[in-house]
């Protein structure tokens, strides 16, 4: 790996960390499931520096627009914010 | 207390987790078999693409189970899921409380004929570039999702989906069948290969994985749709 790559995968493994970190603290449902589609996101550019294109592409589908489409419908039929 | 004994656990796993795979070594060639299926796609069953090699064809039974499980899992929740039948024919205000917006709507207009011929391209193409009929599906029902939130008159008709899921499965197994007759075993690669790198080659592959592109694509559909429907009904 070039050193731009090593950089770029770090930044995005901080990314992930960030994301997935916010997503279990924070109390807003609706932030919390943006949370999850921003880590999916992070992981299929993951995945395409790690040479594994189908796996990406499976990844930007499924995790990115379909099931934070679910997590939103979900929290739009029960309610949005956690309780204590 | 409790969020420290869960983090304590964490902590735990993760340890242990990494003690396991501190002893794997990372990237190097442990596989006995994949270097066989790396010289095999290519020579003989001329296919590009390792990956849909080894999913359709050498892994085929497994890709019919994968088939299956999300078969089921769309059928589970549109038995417990879908109410109305009447309410999917004609115009259903519940699905979005407002209407989207003039932008939205034209930028959804123009972008869903792009991503189905996305969704199409990835899984004709599933035998030469990356991508196949789970990832090409899954695109392509993220271009009707884009049209069920746009626009509130858009609907999928689900006996249409139905067709379409049963007919592509239909044709799975029909395949695996005729695999059966003429070379011997569930899901042979009976077809001629073809030429390595064109477009008609590999055999059965390229039609198994536009099959269940389709199968895929209808399924996903279905759900979004089942899914956007149930929202805000009691209300």
């Amino acid at each position: 790996m070039s050193n731009t790559l090593i950089v770029i995968t770090i930044i995005s493994l901080f990314f992930l960390i960030v994301a997935g970190i916010y997503a279990v603290i924070k109390k807003d449902l609706l932030q919390a499931a943006i949370a999850t589609g921003l880590i999916s996101l992070v992981l299929s550019i993951l995945f395409y520096i790690l040479q594994a294109p189908d796996v990406a592409l499976t990844e930007a589908a499924i995790g990115i627009a379909l099931s934070t489409i679910i997590f939103v419908l979900a929290i739009r039929n029960t309610k949005r914010f956690e309780d204590n | 207390m409790k969020k420290l004994l869960i983090f304590g656990l964490l902590i735990f796993i993760g340890v242990e987790i990494l003690d396991v795979l501190s002893e794997v070594p990372f990237g190097e060639d442990r596989m006995k078999v994949s270097n066989f299926y790396l010289e095999k796609s290519p020579e003989v069953l001329k296919v590009s693409n390792v990956v849909t090699a080894i999913v359709v064809n050498f892994r085929g039974f497994d890709t019919l189970g994968e088939v299956t499980v999300l078969f089921l899992a769309a059928a589970g929740i549109g038995s417990i899921l879908y109410r109305r039948r009447s309410v999917h024919t004609e115009l259903n205000p519940k699905r979005t409380s407002t209407e989207a917006s003039n932008i939205v709507q034209a930028g959804a207009k123009v972008l869903f004929p792009l991503i189905i011929l996305l969704g199409a391209y990835i899984f004709v193409h599933g035998h030469l570039t990356p991508g196949g009929g789970f990832q090409g599906g899954a695109i392509i029902a993220t271009g009707f999702l884009l049209m069920l939130i746009s626009y509130r008159k858009f609907f999928v008709k689900h006996s249409g989906v139905t067709w379409i899921e049963s007919i592509a499965g239909i044709v799975f197994v029909g395949l695996g069948l005729l695999g059966m007759v003429y070379g011997g075993t569930f899901l042979e690669n009976f077809l001629p290969a073809g030429e390595l790198n064109s477009l008609i080659s590999g055999g059965i592959i390229g039609i198994i994985y536009i099959a269940v592109g389709f199968k895929v694509g209808a399924e996903l559909t279905g759900v979004l749709d089942t899914l956007l429907n149930i929202s805000q009904d009691e209300e």
